[in-house]
């Protein structure tokens, strides 16, 4: 009993830690992707997006067709985002720091929310544009 | 035989491992990832297997039991392959390939063992209880090989995508495998906790094959992005 106790508490925290890794990774290998201007007009929101955008993103891609290839790192970063939100209002009422980086994570994560939205715009006009040809 | 969940979970793994293969291809990526590949295409093989002997002999049957836990240690053994495949990458440009291989056959063979140590004493099944033993501890040396894996990844700064996230994934599945195995251990009265182990092994490979779709080779990560406390 005790054995697995500590090997579920082990297991879980080692896959926290991959899996905020792993939205992370999600996340830095969109940060390169130039934002059109389009999508600043449309979610109106400056150079650096902060993490109460995320929700308004989120609305805003459900408007546009769905991209297959986004939408698991959507959905991952989305989760990612809820653990962060509980994290926020509990943990980090206690620690300051945390309160920081927990900020900016969830700037983060709106600003992948907000490349998949420049994205899905660009694949609608894609869309268009065959339809027009047809 | 298995129930329309367990069927449904095992049709969408196996699809998703099958996608791999084929992006994996397609994208011109099979030779550079080839463990990872025979991994997959090793799981489809011992799926099947599995299905033919459980038609055959029924669930109970020892046949049954024997194809389990011999193509268990066969998938526990291609999967360490892969994850070592994936060091070799990663120490590629460092020249330490040669050195990786050395160490995890020497590890493997330790594993090996220190598995025989352990079940030769007490056991009259010595075949299948090695199997079973070889496989559980060579799950939880892939777990801290893996974790080891990512913390040399952070300190070499590595930027490629597609080698970034699939030690990744494989670090969230082995960890959420080794959880799901220890919740069956203290909550087996819930059914539920026993679909976690294959809904977790649907996870590697469908996260391997958006890797694999949405990165070329020569996408690159801003390394200080990946990691969680900055310097």
């Amino acid at each position: 009993m005790i054995w697995s106790v500590t090997i579920f508490v082990l297991s879980v925290a080692t896959l926290l830690m991959f899996f905020v890794s792993y939205c992370r990774s999600l996340m830095a290998s969109s940060s390169r992707h130039p934002l059109s201007r389009e999508v600043r007009d449309v979610t109106g929101i400056p150079a650096l997006p902060s993490g109460k955008d995320f929700v308004r993103v989120v609305q805003l891609l459900q408007l546009c067709p769905e991209r297959p290839e986004d939408r698991t790192g959507l959905q991952a970063v989305g989760l990612y985002f809820k653990i962060l939100n509980v994290v926020q209002r509990s943990l980090a009422q206690m620690i300051p720091s945390l309160q920081t980086w927990t900020e900016r994570e969830l700037a983060g994560c709106t600003s992948f929310a907000v490349v998949v939205l420049d994205r899905r715009i660009a694949f609608s006009r894609e869309i268009l544009a065959q339809q027009g040809e047809i | 035989m298995p129930g329309a969940l367990a069927s449904f979970i095992w049709l969408v793994g196996t699809a998703f491992e099958l996608a791999f293969v084929v992006c994996s291809i397609t994208r011109k990526s099979f030779f550079r990832y080839f463990f990872l590949n025979l991994y997959f295409l090793a799981v489809i093989a011992s799926s099947v297997t599995r299905y033919f002997f459980l038609a055959r002999f029924g669930q109970g049957a020892l046949e049954y039991r024997y194809a389990y836990f011999f193509t268990d240690v066969l998938l526990t053994l291609a999967l360490y392959v892969a994850l070592i495949s994936l060091y070799s990458l990663v120490f590629a440009e460092l020249q330490f390939a040669r050195y990786v291989r050395l160490t995890a056959t020497l590890l493997l063979l330790g594993t090996a063992l220190f598995s025989y140590a352990v079940v030769a004493q007490s056991s009259e099944r010595l075949v299948t209880t090695f199997a079973y033993e070889l496989s559980q501890n060579l799950y939880f040396v892939g777990l801290v090989l893996t974790y080891i894996l990512w913390g040399a990844i952070l300190k070499l700064r590595e930027t490629r995508t597609r080698l970034v996230q699939f030690v990744l994934a494989l670090g969230v599945y082995f960890s959420a495998y080794a959880a799901s195995y220890a919740l069956v251990n203290l909550a087996s009265k819930y059914s539920i906790v026993f679909f976690l182990g294959p809904i977790v092994s649907c996870l590697l490979p469908l996260a391997c094959t958006i890797t694999m779709w949405r990165h070329s080779e020569e996408s690159r990560l801003v390394p200080a992005q990946l990691v969680t406390v900055e310097r």
